[in-house]
């Protein structure tokens, strides 16, 4: 049986560690609220984005930017994977590295080659022991992304599209469901597939000022990062929703090992007071 | 009749909105010039430069805000300025471009260096896990 003096700094030790796991849950929590209100405010644009892009293709059927157009035969893929920063997530960046390897493996095995574009220094650590090219990375976003610091790289990736070096363009990052479930999900941003058009039957169409292929490039270009700064944004409250459960487990788990040491501690103990009174008994017999 | 001599102004960016509220005009830095929108224009759609948009409410207040570029819509009682929270130009997109893409150069190639300590100890656990399964093999061969 261990001495009591251990299973004590034992204690003390474990609830050091539970009073961190407790601190991290609280500070998720809160961040985790101001990361669900960014990708509220993030929602208007995009929605209104939408709205005119579809109207502009649907008044200009004989202009198709290639952006819009599908590509008959796709020799290679992008994918922009959105990670964190940080561990102690649970399994958030686990599983969306898998549904990115499950994507490769699909294009892959349609002959297609894969590169990589990283958002976070957890994918950039995963993917680099990959023999895979990766385009692009940015990290250190910081709870608050900003799209400024989202332009290069998607720029890159928006280059290598024109340029045909990829076919098609994935964004990978980890869905929001709500605080307990966080989805790995997969959309396709290029060509973009669905712009809906319902409810522009009305046929009138804008002055455009210049002409509306460069109107048109320019929107889908913020189109395309503003979808991405969405990901971000949805990565970074799915993280600490992920943080704030798993750091509750952690917290709860520290609560039960903290009692099953107490019991240990307090049996050494009596065992110890136990001992002491049977050699005091024994050596009061003995005399 | 208020909304004849009104128009409805939204000012959204990617990070959140900015503005909306009824306007009695609206001025513009569009990438051809500077353009005022009064209520019931006709339907346009521009991009916008680095400037300031100017709007003017019905009871003659005047607000201002900086757009870093972007576009606007316009419909005859609605328009919408789609602003970049950024300050955009095609130089200082390809250099950001450049710096992401350099970053990724970098990291491939000092796999090893920049490594922080987090990573060194998942390293570590992996290697040790691979030793594992190595020892366990030979148990079972031998």
């Amino acid at each position: 049986m261990p001495g009591t003096k251990e299973i004590r700094s034992k204690i003390s030790s474990v609830k050091n560690t539970q009073k961190i796991t407790k601190a991290m849950q609280m500070v998720a929590t809160s961040k985790m609220r101001r990361a669900q209100e960014r990708m509220r405010l993030a929602r208007p644009y995009a929605q209104k984005m939408r709205t005119v892009i579809g109207h502009l293709t649907e008044a200009n059927p004989d202009y198709r930017h290639p952006f819009l157009q599908p590509r008959d035969e796709v020799k290679s893929i992008g994918i922009v994977v959105v990670s964190t920063d940080r561990g102690l997530a649970g399994a958030l960046n686990a599983n969306v590295f898998k549904q990115t390897l499950y994507l490769m493996r699909e294009w892959q095995g349609k002959g297609a080659s894969v590169s990589l574009c990283l958002i976070g220094a957890k994918g950039l650590a995963f993917f680099r022991r990959l023999n895979v090219p990766i385009l692009a990375n940015v990290s250190h976003l910081g709870d608050r992304p900003h799209v400024k610091d989202l332009i290069g790289t998607v720029k890159v990736m928006l280059d290598a599209y024109r340029e045909g070096q990829i076919d098609r363009l994935f964004l990978v990052n980890a869905q929001f469901v709500n605080t307990m479930t966080q989805k790995p999900v997969a959309e396709q941003l290029l060509p973009i597939e669905s712009i809906d058009t319902e409810g522009l039957q009305e046929h009138w169409d804008y002055i455009y000022e210049p002409e509306a292929a460069r109107i048109l490039d320019g929107l889908l270009m913020r189109y395309i990062e503003s979808q991405v700064y969405r990901a971000a944004v949805e990565n970074v409250a799915s993280e600490m929703a992920a943080r704030m459960v798993a750091m509750k487990a952690a917290s709860d788990n520290a609560g039960k090992l903290i009692n099953e040491l107490q019991l240990i501690y307090n049996k050494a103990r009596q065992a110890s007071i136990t001992k002491e009174l049977s050699e005091i008994v024994g050596g009061a017999a003995a005399v | 009749m208020a909304e004849q001599h009104t128009i409805h102004v939204d000012i959204v960016s990617a990070e959140g909105e900015i503005f909306s509220g009824d306007a009695a005009m609206v001025f513009a830095p569009a990438s051809e010039g500077e353009i005022g929108v009064a209520p019931r224009h006709a339907p346009l759609l521009s991009l916008l430069k680095p400037g300031e948009v100017r709007v003017q409410t019905p009871d003659g207040q005047q607000h201002f805000f900086f757009v870093g570029g972007g576009a606007i819509e316009v419909q005859p009682n609605q328009v919408t300025v789609l602003a970049d929270t950024a300050l955009r130009a095609k130089d200082i997109d390809e250099a950001a471009a450049l710096a992401a893409k350099q970053r990724a150069e970098e990291a491939l190639r000092d796999r090893a260096a920049h490594i922080t300590q987090a990573e060194a100890l998942a390293e570590l656990a992996r290697a040790a896990a691979q030793l594992k399964i190595i020892e366990r093999l030979r148990k079972l061969r031998a």
